[in-house]
């Protein structure tokens, strides 16, 4: 028996303090898994996550004035905003716009100038035009380029264009806009889509997910009642979807539903309806939220697969042995359990829909549209990347936010793939 | 699905019993059907989306295989087809050798932060791919070479966009995560006292890795690297942003074929897939049955 000393700390082998070297060890372990992890988190820090941090940060970022016309930016920001600026402002504005009109830099605040002022861009490049052939532009030439220059309006906006950054994409993305004084205001009416799109989006994304619950909840039910054979053949049938290309899935809902398609056809056929009666099933609405349900409802029926498995069908023949009717024994014994599975299901398939590109924009025509489609036509045809950006921007809070909801209920170690 | 009813059960229970497995049946056609019905029609003789009367008939002249002879003869299916093994056996290899890795780390209960780190491995995941692409798209636009640092091999500056680098990087990131979740959940029924007993017994930590923890994670690893593979040869979205013509892959000549000139080729092409994943889906099939029984789990 080893001699412990009442009053000492207990020793190891080395006569080192079994606490210290307790501590030690631990220590080495941390850094141990600290330094698996590190490549990883690594490369997705800076391949993912500072990618992403920068495309946020675009949509307040605001360089263009400042860079192109550093000088009267400067003026601009001195100023206070109230009616006209100095004279200097004018002076230094005449020079920077002929300069970046010959470096053809100009475009480009014609182009910021015209997402804030409607009608503006022919007044940045022509007056760009005329200001190079003038020797040394003064304040007059300028308002008789163009009467613009003598209004209020032009210079305040100008000066929210100095400041080198701005909510105005953000604005811009909830239907808001400063008006002439830098006070936030609704969009003229014509101009307000976001907000209807934003909540499109959501309406979709939940009936979509309302559907998957639907559909999902019976073959989920019947799969973990049946004896493991049978319900791993029934499997197959949900995983093949699963594991089959998104594009594969999406033409053959263009197949089947098209006007010439496979369902027309049929129904043609069989006499339902006339030969000029062909429905419009696809490049609608209908078309996005079918061939979404189709696609999203593997990530509802595994989840409620793997919570259905785990309870005990004794439960429902206790609760019929009381003397419940089936109705009432499936919903107050076996419904609330399966709730976990639901939550865990709704959330995924909701998170997934909201940020859907690829099947809206290829059988959603027109009107099934979603805000996904609307950043990319932002990205790649208006080239309007601030507006992409800060739309991009509310999608991504809001599916972080959703993502956190998930973390806390059901945690990201219990997701289930296959 | 041919349980049989105990004998107790009244006409509205069976009534209940049989019309419940036909709503399920219906459930699963919608399911498979759309799956399903590709593939006769890309037989299909004519150039139409849907089945001829010959082909109702099982007439064999209204069946042909032109339409897989239309892939074969043209370049860029072949082309997209070899870009698409290419991409996705780089980010494969990425993401599992990383994702394995953390995998190891995670599970070991000393890491702090483990739910913040967690939590941002896995966001590829979870964040919309349109946000990925144009986050990915501003990002590697501005990495670039200019020519006087490739030892002459460049003329002009090459930017991680439209090269296969950019596009590796980009569906590595996005496949980690599936490795990620696997593995670490084959890890959750590690016996570490096997690694101990290794130790013990006079190996290296080497040697215990590679004799001990591989045989035993491997099904994980495997399983989380066909995820990894089949993100990356399904994916589109990024491929539309970041790529060039010579990236073109199998998922974005889809994505043109749908949107521009719409023809059976795309049905030829969809039906390989399908078998494709019909043949991936067997192998992780298998690799679970192999996991179950090096862990002792009986079927029930």
């Amino acid at each position: 028996m080893a001699q412990v000393e009442a009053s000492g700390p207990m020793l190891d082998a080395a006569g080192v303090p079994l606490k210290a070297s307790l501590a030690r060890a631990e220590r080495r372990n941390r850094l141990k898994a600290l330094g698996l992890v590190f490549p990883l988190l690594a490369f997705i820090l800076i391949t993912f996550v500072y990618p992403i941090a920068l495309m946020v940060f675009r949509g307040v970022d605001n360089p263009t004035v400042s860079t192109i016309l550093p000088k009267t930016a400067e003026i601009l920001r001195a100023w206070d905003g109230n009616g006209l600026p100095g004279d200097e402002a004018f002076v230094s504005l005449a020079g920077e716009f002929a300069f970046a009109s010959k470096e053809r830099t100009l475009g480009k605040v014609a182009t910021r100038l015209n997402y804030e002022l409607a009608g503006s861009r022919s007044l940045v490049t022509k007056s760009g035009r005329k200001l190079k052939k003038l020797e040394a532009p003064t304040k007059e030439d300028l308002v008789e380029i163009d009467k613009r220059w003598s209004q209020p309006e032009t210079w305040s906006v100008l000066k929210r264009l100095a400041e080198p950054y701005t909510f105005a994409y953000y604005l811009a993305a909830i239907d808001k806009t400063y008006d002439v004084d830098g006070t936030v205001v609704d969009q003229p009416e014509s101009r307000q889509i976001y907000v209807a799109l934003f909540m499109r989006t959501l309406w979709v994304s939940l009936l979509i997910t309302g559907l998957c619950v639907l559909l999902a909840y019976p073959i989920a039910y019947l799969m973990a009642i049946l004896p493991t054979k049978t319900s791993n053949l029934l499997m197959i049938m949900v995983l093949l979807p699963f594991w089959t290309s998104l594009l594969v899935r999406t033409s053959s809902w263009i197949v089947l539903l098209q006007t010439e398609g496979v369902l027309n056809d049929i129904l043609v056929w069989t006499g339902i309806i006339g030969e000029d009666g062909r429905i419009q099933m696809i490049y609608n609405m209908t078309g996005t939220v079918v061939a979404m349900v189709h696609i999203l409802l593997p990530f509802m029926v595994l989840p409620l697969f793997s919570v259905m498995k785990t309870i005990s069908p004794t439960y429902m023949r206790a609760a019929k042995s009381l003397g419940a009717t089936p109705a009432r024994a499936f919903w107050t014994v076996y419904f609330p359990q399966t709730v976990p599975g639901i939550g865990a299901g709704s959330i995924l398939v909701f998170i997934l829909a909201i940020g859907y590109y690829i099947t809206p924009a290829l059988v959603g025509g027109r009107t099934g549209q979603l805000i996904s489609n609307f950043i990319a036509y932002h990205m790649q045809q208006s080239l309007n990347w601030g507006l992409a950006a800060a739309l991009g921007g509310i999608l991504l809070a809001g599916v972080l936010a959703l993502y956190w909801i998930y973390n806390r209920l059901v945690g990201i170690d219990n997701m289930k793939l296959g | 699905m041919a349980t049989a009813l105990p004998p107790y059960v009244g006409p509205l229970g069976k009534a209940w019993h049989y019309g419940f497995r036909f709503i399920c049946a219906l459930i699963f056609l919608f399911l498979i059907l759309p799956i399903l019905v590709i593939i006769p029609l890309s037989f299909n003789a004519e150039p139409y989306f849907t089945f001829s009367e010959g082909m109702l008939a099982f007439e064999p002249e209204a069946y042909s295989t032109r339409w897989y002879k239309d892939i074969i003869d043209n370049e860029q299916w072949l082309f997209s087809i070899k870009n698409s093994f290419i991409v996705a056996f780089f980010a494969t290899f990425l993401a599992t050798g990383l994702g394995t890795l953390a995998a190891l780390g995670l599970s070991r209960s000393h890491l702090p932060g483990r739910s913040a780190i967690m939590g941002i491995l896995i966001s590829p995941m979870i964040v919309p791919l349109i946000i990925s692409a144009a986050g990915m798209y501003f990002f590697y636009s501005g990495v670039c070479i200019p020519p006087e640092w490739s030892f002459g091999m460049l003329e002009e500056k090459a930017c991680l966009t439209q090269s296969f680098p950019g596009v590796i990087l980009a569906h590595a990131a996005l496949g980690t995560p599936f490795v990620v979740i696997t593995v670490t959940a084959t890890l959750v029924g590690f016996d570490h006292s096997l690694t101990r007993a290794s130790a013990s017994l006079g190996a290296t930590p080497t040697t215990t890795f590679f004799k001990i923890i591989v045989p035993l994670i491997l099904p994980g690893v495997i399983s989380g690297g066909l995820f990894a593979f089949i993100t990356s040869f399904d994916e589109v979205v990024v491929v539309l942003f970041i790529s060039g013509f010579e990236q073109r892959t199998v998922p974005r000549q889809m994505w043109a074929g749908i949107r521009e000139q719409i023809s059976p080729t795309i049905l030829a092409v969809a039906t390989m897939l399908i078998l494709f994943s019909v043949a991936l889906m067997t192998v992780l099939e298998l690799l679970r049955r192999r996991n179950d029984r090096l862990r002792g789990v009986q079927e029930t």
